[in-house]
């Protein structure tokens, strides 16, 4: 197995193994963000894939982010998912080890992230990893 | 938001049994480490064996071990055995229960006890004792 960033030729394979997970083809989202996030070599963008043989088995997205609300550049990770018969291998391990090592490189010291309160598989796994409640608290209301 | 005693007691003791599922450890050491009676720890110890969290060990050198999955079982795992009514922070029905008031102060324990629960659901017993390790390091 291993992690490496993502090729154009893989897209289709993580937009399959997201809609695994969430049930929802995001064919657009998915081409959306490959531009922002994988095209060439975006600084402080990176979209990894972990590959087994030629199957894509997960994926990590993530960013630096400069001084959202006072906070000193940190890394973050804002997407991540593993192939539900993969789990338990250690690729998500992998996969954000890999991107901790690209954030650490670009001179951040911080990698946070933010998923639903509901979502306890994900939370776990990051909890898992050693993180923590942070100092940041999300907050939503309704447009309307 | 307070666990209650007997929550706390259950925490700490599934703690120390996981931390070396192949360990028998007696109840009087844990009733000793903890400082509480062994007629109370029984029942807490009684309610984790019928949920399968310990098994108990009969004979000599006998006692609990711990008999759950370290990396599935959460701390909300734990503490629902024992709170089934919830965290204690969770909305109250007041005396009218439908003033401005009511309802604003309902929706703030609301927000609080989902993040607990979120929180507890999510540090498995792996995590606590990976999280117990980096912590005594920085003792």
């Amino acid at each position: 197995m291993a992690v490496r960033p993502v090729r154009r030729g893989d897209l289709d394979q993580v937009i399959a193994l997201d809609a695994t997970v969430t049930g929802l083809e995001k064919q657009n989202y998915w081409r959306s963000v490959y531009r922002r996030y994988g095209v060439g070599q975006h600084e402080q963008k990176h979209f990894l894939v972990a590959v087994a043989g030629r199957r894509i088995v997960g994926f990590l997205i993530g960013e630096v982010r400069d001084w959202e609300f006072g906070s000193p550049p940190c890394g973050w990770v804002f997407a991540i998912d593993v192939l539900p018969q993969m789990r338990q291998a250690g690729i998500g391990t992998q996969l954000l080890q890999a991107v901790c090592t690209l954030f650490r490189r670009e001179g951040v010291r911080k990698v946070r992230t933010m998923l639903s309160s509901d979502n306890t598989l994900i939370l776990s796994f990051f909890r898992s990893q050693g993180m923590m409640a942070g100092p940041l608290i999300p907050l939503e209301m309704d447009l309307g | 938001m307070k666990l209650q005693k007997n929550t706390l007691l259950a925490l700490y003791s599934v703690l120390e049994f996981a931390a070396d599922p192949t360990r028998h450890i007696a109840a009087a050491t844990i009733a000793e480490k903890y400082g509480v009676s062994q007629h109370h720890l029984a029942k807490v110890l009684s309610e984790l064996a019928r949920a399968g969290v310990v098994a108990s060990v009969r004979g000599v050198g006998g006692g609990y071990r711990f008999a759950g999955n370290l990396r599935r079982l959460t701390l909300m795992d734990i503490i629902r055995l024992f709170e089934p009514d919830g965290l204690g922070t969770e909305a109250q029905p007041s005396p009218s229960g439908t003033t401005p008031a009511d309802l604003a102060l309902d929706a703030v324990l609301s927000e609080i006890d989902q993040f607990a629960r979120a929180t507890f659901s999510s540090i498995t017993l792996a995590t606590m004792l990976g999280l117990m390790q980096r912590q005594g390091k920085k003792t």
